[in-house]
């Protein structure tokens, strides 16, 4: 038998109190607030499990639950075909290779409330180009008066955002793939259509993990871009998880509430990023030999 | 299957104008139906171009690729019904072995029970029946080689199969197994081969005719004796055979002989040339002793023993001389001075690199 040597445990130490300082402690912060009813500094209360008892039957917070779950869910049904679509269209090789890039990489390097701030005069309606077309074919289009507007122009919004992010990871895939393959696929014959399922598509599973995972978790947080185009109107209907907590922690000051939601936020987040994973990793591998028995 | 023959020149550059612009100088060549044929050369001699370009992947920049005797030229590769095999290998991952084999007749419309049929009978060759439900991803390099190889042979009138440096990922003991399943395979199939490598002894035992290439150019085809006693080319004498043959520079007169400017005695026929390059096998020089006159004096540099041989390497006037010395005789040490006799039935006579006697 080889010796145990237990030493380099300590190896692993300045790790272990970099990740305390940066993400338990604040954590366990966060714990001790959702735990306590905060009167004044000197004055706290014990209250258990109450907060999150209340905030989880809050109306509010469910409605800006399943928004936000609409919104996540419709922008990676939006972003990631789009995506491996503008990848799949992109020059591979040549200066237009490297004009395109720079041209599709624009928009990511752009701050979030500039991006805010430049659709908000997009959308207007007296000098804004989207806003003031629209209007001049006859829709009556307005991002602060109507919902299904704003929430459409969100949307597009952070289509526009995030898309080549996409882009850039499916082609950094798709370049990754030796030529042999389309060599090989085209001396079988393949089509079009069958190269994109048959190599293509599986290639791209890494990076399309990679894809789905960042932009659900950027896309459940999205907090900047909304607040500076709509403030989360009219009404409610851009008010969106992180927007609603931010209200309740800083603008009502109920931080044990607040602390809640965020662990059941920080949670679900976990939960959704945990399923979409294993999803991901599963489709398409293994259980196959089972199918064909 | 099908007699190929090309009549052409390949540069990937716009304007050729020199010949180091050309991947491929201009060059006549045949395949024979159901031969195998090797490509050998070192990287970046144009084998690969050459092979891509009967495949179909590269068009040609001059003259025309015929497959018996119809101009292919403009042919995609699957409309020119070939095989292919790269050097690494392709499957597709998401697929079974029997799908990954089926995909070509597949995407050809062919009928299911055919396609069944097919890759039932194309599995048995490959010895792979047992793995038809297994996910292709999951198999080691050279079950992947060989399913490679079943997408070629899966059509029944594929017209050839072409081989790019299949086995440089396998591992060296199953190398020698996959390459007797190949000779097999051809000897069954009776179909045309076509196979690059720059090991020599892949091609010469796969193939019966090798295409020795260098430089964009085919300097010489044949059987692996040919090439190994009457290299057509200095390159061919270097590349094959380990160590390469042996190069001497000879000057002659009316009266005298002078290799590497020893003066020889010997009654040999050579060359009707005041200059020229004598080039002998390590194999095929003997050592002798100062009574031959027709020996060159050398001093040993190395003596190497390879186990069933001894490699000595010695100096004749500036060149390298090596010889092949078996165990039972006399080893010289190092820096002794020897004779070596180079003349004999086995020499070939050089002038400008290329073979005259």
């Amino acid at each position: 038998m080889k010796p145990v040597n237990q030493k380099a445990w300590f190896l692993i130490l300045p790790v272990v109190i970099c990740v305390a300082f940066s993400a338990i402690l604040p954590l366990m912060t966060v714990v001790n607030y959702s735990l306590q009813d905060i009167i004044s500094p000197d004055r706290r209360v014990f209250v258990g499990t109450e907060w999150f008892k209340s905030v989880m039957r809050d109306d509010d917070l469910q409605g800006a639950l399943i928004r936000q779950i609409t919104f996540s869910l419709t922008v990676l049904i939006v972003q990631i075909p789009l995506g491996i679509a503008l990848a799949l269209s992109m020059p591979a090789k040549g200066w237009q290779a490297s004009a395109v890039l720079v041209l599709v990489a624009i928009s990511l390097l752009i701050p979030w409330n500039v991006v805010g701030t430049i659709w908000q005069i997009y959308g207007r309606t007296d000098i804004g180009l989207l806003g003031a077309s629209l209007s001049a074919m006859g829709f009556d289009y307005s991002y602060t008066g109507n919902a299904t507007d704003a929430w459409l122009t969100v949307l597009v919004m952070d289509v526009w955002h995030w898309t080549p992010l996409v882009a850039l990871l499916c082609y950094a895939g798709l370049r990754a793939i030796p030529d042999a393959y389309y060599q090989a696929a085209q001396i079988d014959g393949a089509s079009k259509l069958a190269v994109f399922r048959y190599i293509q598509l599986p290639k791209l599973r890494g990076v399309l993990m990679i894809a789905v995972l960042l932009r659900f978790m950027d896309s459940f947080m999205i907090y900047t871009e909304p607040f500076v185009l709509t403030g989360g109107g009219p009404g409610n209907a851009t008010t969106f998880l992180s927007q609603y907590l931010t209200q309740k922690a800083v603008g009502q000051f109920d931080l044990g509430p607040a602390a809640a939601f965020s662990l059941i936020y920080f949670l679900i987040i976990l939960l959704l990023c945990f399923i979409l994973y294993n999803w991901m990793q599963r489709v398409g591998t293994s259980d196959k030999e089972v199918s064909n028995g | 299957m099908a007699r190929i023959e090309l009549d052409l020149a390949h540069a990937y550059k716009v304007n050729p104008l020199r010949d180091e612009d050309y991947a491929l100088l201009p060059l006549k060549m045949t395949f024979n139906d159901g031969g195998a044929y090797a490509l050998l050369g070192p990287s970046g001699c144009g084998k690969t171009t050459m092979l891509n370009i009967i495949s179909g992947l590269v068009k040609p920049s001059h003259g025309t690729v015929k497959f018996d005797g119809e101009d292919v030229t403009a042919l995609l590769p699957q409309q020119r019904n070939i095989a292919q095999v790269f050097q690494f290998p392709v499957i597709y991952d998401t697929m079974t072995v029997a799908e990954n084999l089926a995909f070509p007749l597949k995407n050809r419309g062919v009928s299911p029970q055919k396609i069944k049929a097919r890759v039932g009978k194309i599995a048995e060759m490959l010895e792979m029946s047992g793995q038809l439900n297994m996910r292709a991803a999951g198999l080691a390099a050279d079950a992947k080689q060989k399913i490679s190889l079943g997408r070629g042979l899966v059509r029944e009138d594929v017209r050839a199969v072409l081989f790019d440096e299949p086995l440089t990922v396998i591992d060296p003991h199953l190398k020698w197994q996959l390459r007797r399943k190949l000779k097999q395979i051809h000897s069954e199939l009776k179909l045309t081969f076509v196979y690059v490598t720059h090991d020599q002894v892949e091609a010469l035992t796969f193939a019966d005719q090798v295409v020795v290439m260098t430089r964009g150019r085919a300097v010489q085809i044949g059987s692996a004796s040919d090439l190994f006693e009457r290299p057509q080319h200095t390159f061919v004498g270097h590349f094959i055979g380990s160590p390469g043959m042996n190069f001497l520079p000879a000057k002659k007169t009316s009266t005298t002989l002078e290799i590497t400017g020893q003066r020889i005695k010997s009654n040999w026929v050579t060359p009707d040339l005041d200059q020229f390059t004598l080039g002998i096998r390590p194999e095929y020089v003997t050592l002798t002793d100062a009574s031959d006159a027709g020996a060159v004096q050398a001093v040993v540099t190395q003596t190497q023993d390879v186990g069933t041989y001894w490699l000595i390497t010695s100096t004749v006037s500036g060149h390298t001389l090596r010889a092949r010395v078996a165990t039972h005789q006399p080893i010289p040490k190092l820096g002794e001075t020897v004779h070596i006799a180079v003349l004999n039935t086995h020499t070939c006579f050089y002038n400008n690199e290329v073979l005259i006697a």
